[in-house]
């Protein structure tokens, strides 16, 4: 099994689709290296827009390309990328724009480089937006295909892209449906959903829970979040978790437990992930220990809640 | 259908004639709707309509006509001036008007480029239109088209950082298809634009950023003609024209007093205005 940073899926992708639609158009600050939509750019330097350190500027740019028939991707870290709200609410989401922001260097994941380079808030932000669809795979196949998708969907899209590898989970990308979580695994009365970078954490932690038969969902769409798979799991499940690289506010966690009480799960949920606080520096998989949503903790914080 | 419209190139004698025709209904407006924004909308006014019906290219049968030149209302609060020329144009009905920030409305309180023809972006969260326009201007030199961008700022409005953003990034890409107009009226909610946050050196700022520059009276239909018309030929930078403009034109009792931008009139002082404005221009 490979494994690659869906950030590079994300470059080879736009490159690809760069080739048949003239209409994309790719526009960076000063990170296209890092978001590697340098990748475009180096196909299509005619289309690709260095537009300096300045988010605000590129969001508002990128819309009047849209309004102009263009289909803009707009790129950069999660955070600078969402911390531009204001822009992103008037100019994209209540001005209908077509354009596609690609957040990387989600969460915890990224590192030694600490806060505030991590997407820590980023999909809260995106979720309140209406019309906004936001997307965060797990792997280079469903990634693609979610690049695919953007690039057709006529509308506003975040896509939450990681800065380091993850393993491929799925055979192929025709799992990607948008909106639609994809089963890795049936199973009893508990279910892991994951997004991301955690989809995978959630499948080898798994293994350890085995007894417990869990259901493992990779829930590649927050918004709009999956109510027909999440009504199958209110019914069939007991206890349901959450695993994301991203504070548990707003995020997966959020959009689960809304969607469960809303249809009547009478059952407990539990949200693994940054717990309402601030991120730092440290290696990822030492972070993800920290923070509680690394393989060991997921199963072993899964398990002794399993018996309480 | 294709359309090849050109520019109206109305005279300033008959700017000067429908500017003070959506004066009054501008105020009769903002009247019924008893909120909105008189001074700011007042100071555009002139500038709006030398934009609609001398210099730009557009068919108010065809709102979608891509060889349209674009206006972007970036002081989306000045917005009743836009919709009064709309008006004038026969793209907003006579009896729309009167539904102003009511419910239900096209005619927003600011501007929604999703609802209505010819409002190419929706603003009021200041400071981004200028953004949008440079985005429009980029993607027609893409297209390869000659159609022009022109935008409408306020002043206290380029307090915000990322109108100093597109101001560094305009003239990178040789957007001389590109056209901000500054409506520097001085005034803000807070008090003058030179108390609140100064501006000043306008002029050289911007000259500094690489813009070509014109500083003219924005209440001058002549000047504002004669700016755009060098803002036409332009060969590389984007033009900023400084339009030094009096809050609240054209009525005595509103002209730069702060308190006028963004309160309406009551009945009584819109007859007042109305009658100023009948004097001699309809």
């Amino acid at each position: 099994m490979g494994a690659k940073a869906t950030r590079d899926s994300f470059g080879e992708e736009l490159r690809e689709l760069g080739k048949s639609n003239p209409s994309i158009v790719v526009l960076d600050a000063d990170l296209s290296v890092s978001t590697k939509s340098v990748t475009f750019a180096k196909a299509f330097p005619e289309r690709f827009f260095q537009m300096g350190i300045a988010e605000a500027n590129m969001i508002g740019t990128a819309a009047g390309m849209a309004f102009s028939g263009f289909v803009p991707f707009c790129c950069s870290f999660g955070c600078f990328l969402t911390g531009k709200y204001e822009t992103i609410r008037v100019s994209v989401g209540y001005s209908q724009a077509n354009v596609k922001l690609v957040g990387t260097h989600a969460g915890l994941g990224i590192g030694e480089d600490g806060y505030t380079q991590m997407g820590l808030e980023d999909m809260n932000l995106m979720r309140g937006l209406p019309g906004m669809m936001v997307f965060n795979p797990a792997d280079d196949k469903t990634t693609r295909a979610a690049v695919r998708f953007a690039a057709e969907h006529r509308g506003p899209v975040y896509l939450r892209l990681t800065r380091q590898k993850l393993p491929d989970l799925h055979a192929s990308a025709d799992v990607f449906k948008p909106g639609r979580g994809i089963v890795l695994k049936s199973g009893g009365k508990l279910a892991l959903i994951g997004t991301g970078a955690t989809v995978a954490e959630a499948l080898q932690a798994a293994d350890g829970l085995s007894s417990y038969k869990p259901w493992v969902i990779d829930m590649h769409t927050i918004k709009p979040i999956d109510k027909e798979l999440l009504q199958t799991l209110a019914t069939q499940c007991t206890h349901v978790v959450t695993v994301e690289d991203h504070n548990v506010i707003g995020g997966l966690g959020s959009a689960v437990a809304e969607a469960l009480c809303e249809l009547g799960y009478p059952g407990k949920l539990l949200r693994l992930g940054v717990q309402d606080t601030y991120g730092e520096s440290g290696l990822p998989h030492e972070l993800f220990e920290k923070y509680g949503f690394s393989v060991a903790q997921i199963t072993r914080r899964v398990d002794q809640w399993m018996n309480h | 259908m294709a359309t090849s419209l050109q520019p109206l190139r109305l005279p300033a004698t008959e700017l000067e004639k429908i500017a003070s025709k959506c004066r009054r209904k501008i105020l009769t407006m903002l009247e019924k709707a008893q909120s909105g924004h008189p001074g700011g909308s007042l100071s555009a006014i002139d500038l709006i309509t030398t934009l609609f019906f001398h210099e730009m290219q557009m068919d108010p049968q065809n709102a979608s006509w891509e060889d349209r030149d674009r206006f972007v209302l970036s002081k989306g609060h000045g917005v009743p001036a836009l919709y009064a020329v709309l008006s004038e144009l026969g793209v907003i009905p006579e009896n729309e008007l009167s539904t102003l920030r009511r419910i239900n409305s096209r005619l927003q309180g600011h501007p929604d480029r999703v609802v209505l023809p010819f409002v190419e972006a929706s603003t009021g969260s200041l400071g981004q239109g200028l953004s949008i326009a440079q985005g429009i201007a980029l993607a027609l030199k893409l297209q390869k088209k000659k159609s022009r961008v022109f935008c409408l700022m306020g002043d206290g409005e380029t307090q915000e950082g990322q109108i100093w953003e597109t101001a560094m990034s305009a003239p990178k890409y040789h957007l001389n298809n590109l056209v901000a107009i500054l409506d520097n009226n001085n005034g803000q909610i807070d008090g003058h634009v030179t108390e609140v946050m100064d501006l000043e050196p306008i002029a050289d700022k911007w000259r500094s950023f690489n813009w070509a520059v014109h500083e003219i009276n924005g209440h001058s239909f002549k000047e504002v003609i004669g700016a755009l018309e060098k803002a036409r030929t332009e060969p590389q930078k984007p033009t900023l024209i400084l339009a030094r403009t009096v809050k609240g034109k054209g009525v005595s009792f509103m002209e730069n007093q702060i308190g006028w931008h963004g309160v309406a009139p009551t009945a009584e002082e819109l007859k007042k205005a109305l009658a100023e404005l009948s004097g001699g221009n309809s």
